[in-house]
């Protein structure tokens, strides 16, 4: 199973990067290795695995409904790289 | 083709905001309208290296719904991640459902004029709110306030089995009135607490296959379900009369011009590459905990407004308007003392009561007559003491004070006139001042009538018995006509 430069560039879209035609050359033999790779499990017969998410058998993790404090507003928005007294700024989005 | 030839065929997504105190999967509050950014946290925010743990209270919430809606309780499900880019979702995507919801099938049974009509879910499932952009303020940027990120919600999605708008506001009137039931939801509109995105496509009447759908978005008040679906229906069928065809989008409804307004086109479709969420456990279910869960379930509106009936004898209209808000519900039971006549109650309840309490604003566990009080009112007229008008005049003033009836009518002297020679003697005064019209009516304005009455009625103060002054009004101008 190998992937296309096409879909690269899709991926890189979907995570918003800008990929240089070189990097995109590096992305694709470095994400198709990757495939090669983990295509070896096709070898198993898994047929009569169960599909699972986590190995450590661990269900109904919960908490109570219970109040916690809250960082400062000025703590919230300490990283932030554009913002004023209360909130974050962002470019405009326009719908 | 006509458009009377067309059907509409409608589902509905509804966002619930259950009503915990905290977040989906962290400790800070849910209270709305507090300052900006005031109630996040590490993990709400998407900080590296946090970890989500659920709310035990949000999945009962749910759980909890899913029993009230006749849903099949997941024994396992789980979490994915939804991915995508917004100002408002911190983390890069959101905490959802896909494929193992929590709550599957499912239904709700509507009273229309057609009779009952039994709307099916497709599904209940759980995911958390993100946070609120502002376009408003400015021409450069958005503001985000993250404060609403990370509440808990859940999605109740229908199939397309909704065929009018009315049907769909009235899907969203009964679910609004069970969630409140269920203490899970509080129902706010306004405030977002709870919305609706109705899928609307329409096809000839009589096809089986579906048409193109259009997505409607954030749609908030009951008013506004019924408007959108129907200026959507509208729109499609003029697209197609004029040989057009459906585009599968998104529409935005605009509440100043009330059209539906083309948002996004699917060119740019969102691929979300959900995939199960590593950093929370599955949730799983038994029975046990199911039957737990549905001994605290309240007596629903639903079953309600079928005892109502039976039981009480009240029109489904009646029941359906008592039984729409727990509170009403309890005060109309509570009234059911001494015998009382429960249509009697039923209709001070929809008539002044419900007048007064909107008029003043007011929930009805503030209001100052007692179920009780009401029921004395009642009694009043039932003996005579006092006249149906003086009731109403009665109990305005109870409303008001929080007097109680009988108080009222002796402070007042309200008592009902219902002695002959009283009513006798005001007959004949009225009579007296208005020979011409005595004339008139024996020359067979017999309409008159009500001229007579409404005048001793005035005179009195409302006060005299309104069957005697009919009769004696009656006997004493036809005896007149015939004595001459």
């Amino acid at each position: 199973m190998a992937i296309s430069e096409k879909e690269v560039n899709y991926i890189a879209q979907l995570a918003r990067l800008s990929l240089t035609d070189d990097e995109t050359h590096t992305y694709l033999k470095q994400l198709n290795d990757i495939l090669l790779y983990m295509a070896k499990l096709d070898e198993l017969d898994t047929s009569k695995v169960e599909p699972t998410c986590h190995v450590l058998g661990l269900e109904n993790v919960h908490r109570e409904d219970e109040e916690f404090p809250s960082l400062s507003k000025e703590e919230a928005l300490l990283n932030s790289p554009d913002k004023n007294d209360s909130f974050y700024k962002v470019p405009k989005i326009i719908e | 083709m006509s458009s009377s030839e067309f059907e509409a065929v409608i589902g509905l997504e509804i966002h619930a905001q259950l009503l915990t105190k905290t977040k989906m999967f962290c400790g800070c509050s849910t209270k709305f309208g507090s300052e900006p950014n005031s109630q996040t946290c590490p993990i709400c925010i998407g900080m590296p290296g946090v970890l989500p743990v659920m709310n035990k209270n949000a999945l009962e919430f749910v759980i909890k719904t899913g029993i009230a809606m006749n849903c099949t309780i997941a024994h396992f499900s789980r979490f994915a991640r939804k991915n995508y880019f917004y100002p408002d979702l911190p983390k890069g995507y959101q905490i959802s459902q896909y494929e193992l919801p929590i709550c599957q099938g499912g239904h709700l049974v509507l009273h229309t004029q057609d009779g009952e009509r039994v709307i099916g879910l497709t599904r209940i499932h759980m995911e958390e709110d993100a946070g609120k952009n502002i376009h408003d303020n400015s021409d450069k940027y958005s503001f985000v306030d993250l404060n609403r990120a990370g509440t808990p919600l859940m999605e109740i999605v229908t199939e397309p089995e909704i065929r009018t708008p009315a049907e769909a506001s009235m899907f969203m009137r009964k679910l609004r009135s069970i969630l409140r039931y269920l203490g899970v939801c509080d129902g706010n509109m306004e405030e977002g607490s709870l919305r609706c995105d109705a899928n609307v496509s329409i096809r000839a009447r009589g096809e089986l296959a579906l048409g193109v759908k259009a997505e409607i978005k954030n749609i908030n008040s009951f008013k506004f379900v019924e408007k959108a679906i129907e200026y959507e229906i509208g729109r499609q069928e003029r697209v197609l009369l004029d040989g057009g065809r459906i585009v599968q989008e998104t529409r935005l409804w605009d509440v100043a011009t009330g059209v539906t307004k083309s948002m996004r086109s699917k060119e740019e479709a969102h691929d979300y590459r959900y995939f199960p969420e590593p950093d929370l456990m599955p949730v799983v279910v038994s029975n046990e905990i199911i039957e737990t869960i549905r001994a605290t379930l309240p007596e629903l509106p639903e079953d309600k407004v079928k005892r109502y009936v039976e039981r009480y004898k009240l029109p489904l209209y009646d029941a359906e308007l008592l039984t729409n808000e727990q509170q009403t519900a309890k005060w109309f039971e509570e009234a059911l003392v001494n015998g009382v006549n429960p249509k009697a109650v039923s209709n001070w309840m929809m008539g002044e009561l419900m007048r007064l309490l909107n008029e003043n604003n007011l929930p009805i566990d503030k209001c100052k007559v007692s179920p009780v009080h009401l029921t004395e009112l009642i009694a009043l007229i039932d003996k005579g003491t006092i006249s149906g008008t003086i009731a109403k005049s009665v109990f305005e003033e109870m409303f008001n004070t929080g007097k109680r009836a009988e108080g009222i009518i002796k402070e007042k002297g309200l008592v009902q006139i219902s002695d002959e020679g009283s009513i006798d003697k005001i007959v004949e005064e009225v009579i007296q001042k208005n020979l011409k019209e005595v004339e008139r009516y024996k020359g067979g304005e017999v309409k008159l009538m009500g001229f007579f009455v409404g005048q001793v009625m005035k005179l009195s103060k409302g006060k005299a018995n309104p069957a005697m002054v009919n009769d004696i009004v009656k006997r004493k101008l036809d005896g007149k006509a015939t004595d001459e």
